[in-house]
């Protein structure tokens, strides 16, 4: 089961694409998997004969464990040990082979067992004794950061241990220490349905056990505060309704949340290190992010996706705008891609849209920080001695105090707020 | 700035340089009153005269000598010869001559010479006229072999060549003479031995010079996007002496690489490339450094298999999608572009 997200610990195998006796050429689309955020085609990268299948469609396993052996086609054995009975036995056959003169000056070769025939496989070599296979990257990477590789499952070719596999060793709340061996989420059972409260189990689909658990965990180990300002938008509403009248039949409607993803875009520009990711606390170092991906908090059908918006410091309102409804449209139809929903650096979330006045979010990691947004209205605002109805909004920064401070979260929220107050520098 | 051709920017460097220094001079087959069998010398006979211009008969290791000669004696010869498939009619003169006469005459004389000759399949001249053998005068400690890609690196490395004192061997390609680029008005020499970085990027670093350093950067153009791959591309320039330097920095900070040669895999350059990433980068990679080089065969003359055994587009693209596979990075979809 290969490994095709982040947070991937295991996988469903949807539909098989190729049978035993199939042949398979590189790129070939083998199985469709079902992770836990998406349904993912998974294409050969090696040649060969689909020679059996070890996981049947709808059974879940995780990642690392053999779904299916493919030979080279010469090795008609369809047995699923063949991979380890090929390797050669450490008995020297030789000695009953060798000749046998007593007084041989030149020692027989030790090493002349039969030739192994080698099938090519992309199960995992699970071990060869110790050795457990490792880029030279991982084993610097090991060295430096003090890592027990012997717990880390490799999703390269032949089960080599690669960069990406120490991600969750490497990132921030790295608690547990493996990658394979993941704690299941709990799943209750019939015993805690009783008469009195009428409860009824429904399950939960892994999409959602993994937003549980993302979710449980960064409430847990981020230490969160909330900052909360509020700005005018009376020039912001007046603005969008002109630049709205002013668009051809057909074009999009800008919406409230376009402005403000430019906006946070803008004011993660200038204020960098609010763009940032705590590492962990053995780490010497946090990142600061040189790009500005923000990603959308989207509710689907599936639950909480949040779909990721690439550069979007360099990306216009109208073009922000349309890349935000075609990413809400498709996260509607499980239709994103793993791609389209990591290199976040900072989320948005809106519940303006309900009426909600303003709300607290819980932060994405490895994000530092994440905007919460309330709706636009008009209420009694003091302005010089009179009391006049004017647009206000508020917004709520949730912020990752081990890398932002309550200044900097204020500062960011100043540029924030001068930005949607003086909205023409959003579209500048 | 002006955009010329490669053929173009060869033929005015080699005509400033002469009209630059007197002792530069230009011998080979065809190169006069034919005006050369790729029209580098175009007009140069009739500006410059027999003196400064000398055909030669069809005698590669005579005229490759008589160049070595003059070159010991002060002048700075360039000579033609048609292709580098020809080049083994002189490789005792290379080889065990211009190489090797300031070294094993403790420095009493130096060879300034430059061998201007263009390698490269793809033409349909058949086995004995295709192929890509400068690795043989790579392999030659003494000489200096340089392959620019690219109009500007064509001035820049002839004027360098022209003007160093050792014999350097400088490839062109035949695929090449008719590519455009840029090439800027002054005379600064490129410096021998230093790669370019042509792309910066962060994903892989792909590796290639001469022709293959051209399809490296139309590859690489492609993938960002059809793919939004971030590959950065170096063109070798050099040969001998090897940045070797800028490929080990590139690769540490890529953690892999895929390296590209026109010639046969088997001992070829990109060997010299894997190794020397290996010995200097070895804790940095995530993936086996992969190789893209033609088919083990004597060039075919068929255009249908000539253009199979030579390295394609395709290729390069499918040993970065199984480089990237390796470590574990997802891309959109497997080569599936024509070329």
């Amino acid at each position: 089961m290969p490994r095709l997200s982040d947070t991937m610990e295991e996988g469903a195998i949807a539909t098989w694409h190729k049978h035993p006796g199939d042949r398979v050429e590189i790129g070939d689309v083998l199985v469709e998997i079902e992770t836990d955020k998406a349904t993912m085609d998974y294409e050969a990268y090696e040649a060969g004969t689909l020679s059996q299948i070890l996981v049947d469609e709808g059974a879940t396993v995780t990642i690392g464990t053999p779904i299916a052996l493919l030979d080279n086609g010469e090795d008609t054995t369809p047995a699923p040990t063949t991979v380890h009975e090929t390797t050669p036995s450490p008995t020297p056959v030789a000695s009953a082979a060798a000749p046998p003169e007593e007084d041989i000056s030149v020692p027989v070769p030790e090493i002349v067992a039969p030739a192994p025939t080698f099938t090519r496989s992309t199960a995992p070599l699970v071990d060869e004794g110790d050795r457990r296979f490792a880029s030279p990257l991982v084993r610097k990477l090991a060295r430096e950061h003090d890592l027990d590789l012997s717990k880390v499952l490799g999703s390269g070719p032949g089960g080599r241990i690669i960069r990406t596999d120490l991600n969750d060793l490497l990132s921030p709340g790295a608690s547990a220490p493996t990658t394979g061996v993941a704690p299941r989420p709990v799943v209750y059972t019939g015993e805690v349905v009783d008469q009195k409260r009428a409860s009824e189990p429904v399950q939960l689909s892994k999409a959602r056990r993994v937003i549980a658990r993302r979710l449980g965990e960064s409430a847990r180990e981020i230490p969160h505060y909330y900052v909360t300002a509020v700005a005018d938008a009376e020039v912001l509403v007046q603005m969008r309704a002109d630049l709205n009248e002013q668009l051809a039949a057909g074009e999009p409607k800008i919406s409230i949340n376009d402005l403000i993803i430019r906006a946070s875009a803008l004011a993660l520009l200038e204020h960098p290190t609010v763009n940032a990711s705590y590492l962990g606390d053995e780490s010497p170092t946090m990142l600061i992010h040189h790009r500005v991906n923000i990603g959308i908090a989207v509710a689907s059908k599936n639950g909480l996706v949040v779909p990721v918006i690439v550069d979007a410091d360099q990306k216009t309102v109208a073009q922000l705008g349309a890349e935000a409804k075609q990413l809400a449209l498709q996260a509607g139809t499980k239709g994103l891609t793993i791609d389209q929903m990591s290199g976040g650096t900072f989320t948005i979330s809106n519940l303006g849209m309900y009426g909600v006045e303003e709300f607290t979010a819980i932060i994405n990691p490895p994000e530092g920080a994440i905007l919460a947004v309330g709706a636009t209205k008009r209420e009694p605002t003091v302005v010089g001695e009179v009391v006049v109805p004017r647009y206000r909004m508020r917004f709520t920064l949730s912020s990752d105090h081990r890398i932002i401070d309550g200044a900097l979260a204020a500062e960011f929220l100043r540029t924030l707020t001068r930005l949607i107050e003086n909205p023409w520098r959003i579209v500048a | 700035m002006s955009v010329v051709t490669y053929r173009q920017a060869l033929h005015d460097t080699l005509r400033a340089e002469m009209l630059r220094d007197e002792n530069v001079f230009l011998i080979g087959e065809e190169i006069g009153v034919f005006e050369g069998s790729y029209k580098i010398t175009a007009g140069l006979l009739a500006e410059f005269g027999e003196r400064r211009v000398r055909d030669t008969p069809i005698a590669e290791e005579g005229f490759t000598g008589a160049a070595i000669g003059a070159a010991m004696l002060g002048l700075r010869p360039v000579v033609e010869i048609m292709t580098i498939n020809f080049t083994l009619l002189a490789l005792d003169q290379i080889v065990n001559h211009a190489s090797k006469i300031y070294g094993m005459f403790g420095g009493q004389a130096k060879v300034p010479l430059v061998i201007r000759t263009p390698g490269g399949g793809g033409q349909q001249l058949g086995a004995t006229h295709s192929q890509n053998i400068e690795l043989y005068y790579a392999f030659v400690p003494g000489m200096k072999v340089v392959a620019p890609s690219t109009p500007a690196d064509a001035k820049a490395l002839l004027l360098a060549a022209i003007r160093d004192d050792d014999p350097v061997l400088f490839l062109e390609n035949l695929a090449l003479y008719n590519t455009k680029g840029e090439v800027p008005d002054d005379d600064t020499p490129a410096e021998i031995g230093k790669a370019a970085v042509t792309r910066e990027g962060h994903d892989l670093t792909l590796i290639g010079y001469s022709r293959m350093a051209y399809v490296a950067s139309h590859v690489a153009q492609e993938l960002s996007e059809s793919d939004g791959l971030d590959i950065e591309v170096i063109d070798l320039r050099s040969l001998r002496p090897l940045d070797r330097e800028t490929i080990i920095n590139s690769v540490k900070k890529t953690h892999a690489a895929v390296v590209l040669e026109d010639d046969w895999l088997t001992y070829g350059i990109g060997a010299e490339i894997a190794a020397t990433i290996s010995d200097g980068a070895f804790d940095y990679l995530d993936a086996p450094v992969r190789r893209v080089a033609m088919a083990e065969v004597p060039m075919p003359y068929s255009k249908a298999l000539e253009s199979a055994a030579l390295p394609s587009n395709d290729d390069v693209r499918n040993a970065i999608y199984q480089t990237l596979d390796a470590i574990g990075r997802r891309h959109h979809k497997m080569g599936q572009g024509h070329d």
